[in-house]
């Protein structure tokens, strides 16, 4: 069935399930079986689900604070595009965070009504861009990580796991790309792109080591064969930024430890009871950068909370 | 005419690339049909298709229209949905629309994906036939699609992207 225009398909009462935030929708996996593999620990899967969630979610938010302002309309478009990718991503790894967890949290209460020290993804995601160098910088690097990630993820013992990752694998290769592009073309472009270029890569590699620190929930489930390692990403990942790098005329700087930047925010509590000894984003210690998106994103499910219209 | 309740689902259109139906894009698994009613199962194109939702109501409004009662839509991610099942007849309706159709997608062998960091010319122009045109924007109005321009008649037009 078509509609002649937009206001017709929301007020097309015959069949009232439009997806919009407000619309009561729910359930992205829609009728996707839940079932958990067997032995696996659900608080573990939970939180690996949300890890790899908040990810996407908090670099979709970045990426879509960029809609109105990016240089062009086609990387207007290509940002949204990017960033819609990564927020069905999201939408489908909080569902199945949800679901292992088993408390009756969906998708909207995870994303809308968690504080920052409860949110898992890497500092990376969260990090406010300065200009059009380091949003493609940031999304680069995240990309190649995230890639790599699922490609070894479409192997995992969980299916629901295993279909995320592939389906994501399609859409990541595409954002690289994308992303590469970019960093190549303003790094090897004029004496000023390729300074502000440079002065991107500079600022995010802080943030690379943390990539490929492996949190004990990430050791547990890939002992089981659920998670990915993040440890093992570390020389493929070194291998596509070094590449992209040296063609776009930039030198790759040494991918610093994870360090924790000045002004933290304290973590609520260690999921495990014991503080990891190297706290970051996958332990809720994050930057104000995660704050300033929350407070933009969760406005309007913290006004009206259950609101539908 | 009793159509089959496959029929009404392959013949619903999507509401993003209006000239194509379910089928000829390749997202029906299956329609299975009991005395219970019916129980469609689609997959989706990309993780964020903001057409999903959209396209379960459109299934669900086409079959009770047909008469077919109780209907449930349920989505499955595996295997992965891919261009290569956009069917010949879809192909053909999508250069008609002057939409350059998909070429065959990318083999995925394990190990490393290649980085593309050319831009790939092999699409033909869906106007004119010239076979090398230029990549204007990666992403186009929808997730799947890319905006070209043909060198030799000098149109712009959308490409469906392999994946």
């Amino acid at each position: 069935m078509a509609f002649d225009d937009a206001y017709d398909a929301l007020t097309d009462h015959e069949d009232d399930a439009r997806w919009a935030y407000g619309t009561g929708f729910s359930d992205p996996l829609a009728g996707v079986p839940g079932d958990l593999p067997d032995g696996v620990d659900r608080a573990d899967l939970a939180a690996y689900c949300l890890m790899l969630g908040d990810d996407a979610l908090i670099l979709s938010h970045r990426l879509q604070q960029w809609v109105t302002r990016a240089p062009e309309l086609e990387d207007e478009l290509a940002l949204a595009n990017i960033g819609l990718d990564l927020l069905g991503q999201a939408r489908l790894l909080l569902t199945r965070a949800g679901a292992a967890e088993g408390r009756g949290r969906d998708e909207d209460e995870l994303a809308m009504h968690r504080p920052p020290a409860e949110f898992r993804n890497v500092r990376l995601a969260e990090r406010a861009d300065d200009d059009f160098a380091h949003l493609v910088a940031r999304l680069c690097a995240f990309s190649v990580w995230r890639l790599e990630l699922l490609q070894r993820l479409t192997g995992s013992a969980d299916p629901m796991l295993a279909a995320i990752a592939a389906k994501g694998v399609k859409e990541v290769t595409y954002h690289r790309d994308y992303a590469a592009q970019w960093v190549v073309r303003l790094g090897d472009g004029t004496e000023l792109s390729h300074r502000r270029m440079a002065a991107a890569v500079d600022a995010l590699t802080p943030l690379l080591g943390e990539l490929f620190q492996p949190h004990p929930v990430e050791t547990r489930l890939a002992a089981a064969g659920i998670a990915v390692d993040p440890a093992g990403l570390r020389a493929a990942f070194d291998d596509v930024w070094a590449y992209v790098l040296a063609t776009a005329t930039l030198t790759a700087p040494g991918v610093a430890p994870a360090v924790s930047p000045a002004a933290v925010l304290p973590a609520s509590s260690s999921p495990a009871g014991a503080p990891s000894a190297a706290s970051g984003g996958r332990d809720g210690a994050h930057t104000p950068g995660l704050v300033e998106i929350l407070d933009e994103m969760q406005a309007l499910a913290r006004s009206v909370p259950g609101g539908a219209w | 005419m009793t159509a089959t309740a496959a029929d009404v689902v392959a013949s619903v259109v999507d509401p993003e690339l209006p000239m194509l139906t379910l089928a000829e894009l390749g997202i029906v698994r299956e329609v299975r049909q009991d005395d219970e009613g019916v129980l469609v199962t689609i997959t989706p194109t990309y993780s964020g298709c903001p057409a999903m939702e959209t396209i379960r109501a459109d299934i669900r409004v086409a079959l009770r229209r047909a008469g077919f009662g109780q209907a449930e839509v349920r989505t499955v991610l595996a295997p992965a949905w891919t261009t290569d099942w956009i069917s010949e007849t879809g192909r053909r309706k999508l250069a008609e629309a002057g939409i350059a159709p998909p070429g065959a997608a990318p083999a995925r062998p394990a190990g490393p994906i290649p980085l593309t960091l050319g831009v790939r010319t092999a699409v033909a122009c869906p106007r004119c036939g010239q076979p090398s045109t230029e990549v204007l924007a990666a992403f186009g109005a929808t997730a799947c699609r890319e905006l070209r321009r043909c060198p030799a008649c000098r149109e712009p037009f959308e490409h469906v992207r392999e994946i």
